[in-house]
């Protein structure tokens, strides 16, 4: 990114070491190069100054809350209380053994799977609609909406959606199935109710992602292609499918952050009931509803570290992520 | 037969092309047809049926005045206002002192940045909350304002990937005339960001509208309610009257439609220079 930046410090760095035997310098060289250091000084200072105030909120708001995440999640504090008891890693020692605690994680694997059928369908899409296609525009608009609507919304629009009698309900009674089960109301069916809310609100992302990635393939490497009389499928698997590699592990490694922290949808439709529950909404519980400040710390701070892993092994393995985009 | 494999090929592209336009469309325009029933309509029609009278506004007005949504509007466009103000001033900085400075720790302030923009926003609030408590921002508008501010990274990643397209020796030149580094940033870099502060305005924009949680959590006072939490009471006291809430959901919806209708292509190009840091 800082290619074409300027530099600033090439100012010659002259010292004022006098000539061996010789008279000491004369003052106006030792003024003006104490200038010159003042200004060098000057120039340091300058880059902090323009960063103080994004530095500062910077840590303000997520490096001092990240150390105190550690420091909390080494005591047994209930957020109120002036004192804080030493318990060491009890925290994380309960979060290991106790099922109820770690039991939510699995939650995470509904929205997992949910994400590959996202990408999936996304991938789909973009290739479809990066040819000639009637009402181009208006079909990306379409798919991509959803993802621009107020999550609170959304779940009120799926609450509608999945409830007895509802427009899912009555869908599937006009294709004539008849006795649909409760898709919110059975703990086996909720979380895959949810994720697929969560696969409606996501795909027109990872979709618009595709088809930037596409449309960046160049048109002659098709045309080249259909000299040598590929068809749509090779053009897909040969074509297509290798320029849009990095967007597509870019997208698998968002979706696995993603399904560890699930929140919102959960959290504004059922609240995480039912077997709903997931990591986040459990550690915001604990903080929050149980006062268990120490806890719910340990929690975020576990998660975290698995997010910041994950995004670890893609930058290691997909050092180059960046795609060009027309 | 070939003609007709093609023909084949072509009919099944645009009826996958159609059903994922219901699929999408489809649960938005049953929620607006409850939108418009009366109550007795509602209990009697199904929810795939239209409203017999499409200019039954009767649930909006509900909405609006026992709903509080008029304060959710208020409060969130003061909220928007002020924080996308302080957002751009903030990340402006910061990239100019990124793209523009060579000093040490660049890389450092760099990887913070970064590695900021990893964290899961909802998790770090168990610790932020004691933060933002501690400096008595607790229950005002203060608080989402500060936050939103705060940890604004990718409106950064977009302000720098548009300043690397600003030649360098535009500065050099304004330097020679004596201007100093703020009036650089000020007079030059500012005005010439213009496009990428209309990108970032719109992103940023959307999101704070559409935050949930932090509102919820640090404004949780009735009159301090956003758009967001303000519909999410619906669930209490309208928790049997789908035709409100339905409603509801419908006013919350419509200025982002609007919005999505007249800037699709600043949207679409904002997203994905966010998405791909």
């Amino acid at each position: 990114m800082g290619e074409i930046s300027l530099r600033t410090d090439n100012t010659p760095t002259v010292k004022p070491v006098p000539p061996r035997g010789r008279a000491p310098w004369p003052r106006r060289v030792v003024s003006r190069c104490r200038a010159i250091s003042r200004r060098r000084l000057v120039r340091m200072i300058t880059p902090w100054a323009f960063l103080a105030l994004p530095l500062g909120l910077l840590i303000l708001l997520t490096y001092l809350p990240a150390y105190n995440l550690i420091r909390y999640s080494l005591t047994d504090w209930d957020g109120i209380d002036p004192t804080m008891n030493w318990v060491g890693l009890a925290n994380y020692q309960r979060m290991a053994t106790d099922p109820a605690l770690y039991r939510v994680l699995f939650v995470s694997l509904f929205y997992l799977v949910g994400a590959v059928v996202q990408i999936a369908i996304a991938l789909y899409f973009a290739t479809i609609l990066s040819f000639k296609v009637f009402a181009k525009n208006v079909f990306k608009g379409i798919l991509f909406f959803p993802y621009l609507i107020n999550g609170v919304a959304i779940g009120y629009v799926f609450l509608y959606l999945f409830r007895k009698d509802g427009t899912l309900d009555t869908t599937l009674a006009f294709f004539g199935l008849q006795d649909p089960p409760q898709w919110l109301g059975d703990p086996k069916l909720i979380n895959a109710s949810l994720a697929g809310t969560s696969v409606w609100r996501f795909t027109g992302m990872n979709f618009v992602l595709f088809l930037g990635a596409i449309q960046s393939i160049p048109g002659d490497l098709y045309e080249a292609a259909e000299l040598d009389g590929a068809n749509s499928w090779h053009r897909f698997w040969h074509i297509i499918l290798p320029g849009v590699r990095r967007v597509v592990a870019l997208s698998f490694i968002l979706a696995i952050s993603g399904a560890l922290a699930v929140f919102e949808i959960p959290y504004v439709m059922t609240g995480g009931a039912n077997g709903s529950k997931t990591f986040a909404i459990q550690a915001v519980e604990m903080a929050f509803t149980h006062r268990k400040v120490g806890l719910a710390s340990a929690m975020a701070l576990v998660l975290l570290a698995m997010v910041l892993l994950v995004t670890w092994v893609q930058r290691r393995f997909f050092p180059d992520e960046r795609v060009e985009l027309t | 037969m070939k003609t007709a494999l093609r023909l084949g090929a072509k009919g099944a592209k645009y009826a996958s092309l159609l059903i994922a336009a219901v699929v999408c469309v489809g649960p938005l325009t049953v929620v607006l047809f409850a939108s418009l029933k009366t109550k007795q309509e509602y209990a009697a029609s199904g929810p795939l049926d239209p409203p017999t009278n499409w200019f039954n506004f009767a649930n909006f007005a509900t909405a609006f005045t026992n709903g509080q949504m008029l304060q959710g509007f208020v409060n969130t466009a003061i909220i928007l206002a002020i924080s996308l103000t302080g957002a751009i001033f903030v990340g402006t900085l910061a990239a100019y002192a990124l793209d523009r400075f060579n000093f040490a720790g660049r890389k450092l302030v760099y990887g913070a940045f970064l590695l900021a923009s990893l964290i899961p926003s909802v998790l770090m609030q168990v610790a932020t909350f004691h933060i933002i408590y501690r400096l008595g921002l607790f229950n005002t508008r203060g608080a989402a304002i500060l936050l939103f501010m705060g940890t604004d990274v990718i409106s950064i990643y977009i302000f720098l990937q548009f300043m690397a397209s600003i030649p360098v020796s535009l500065d050099e030149a304004a330097m020679i005339d004596g201007a100093s580094r703020w009036t650089i940033y000020w007079r030059i870099i500012l005005p010439l960001l213009r496009p990428a502060i209309a990108t970032a305005v719109i992103i940023k924009g959307i999101a704070i509208y559409n935050e949930f949680y932090i509102p919820f959590l640090y404004m949780p006072a009735r009159d301090l309610g956003v758009i967001s939490t303000s519909l999410y009471r619906f669930k209490g006291p309208y928790g049997a009257q789908w035709e409100v809430i339905a409603a509801g959901t419908i006013v919350v919806i419509v200025p982002t439609l609007v919005l999505f209708l007249f800037l699709q292509r600043h949207i679409y190009r904002g997203l994905v220079a966010g998405a791909v840091k």
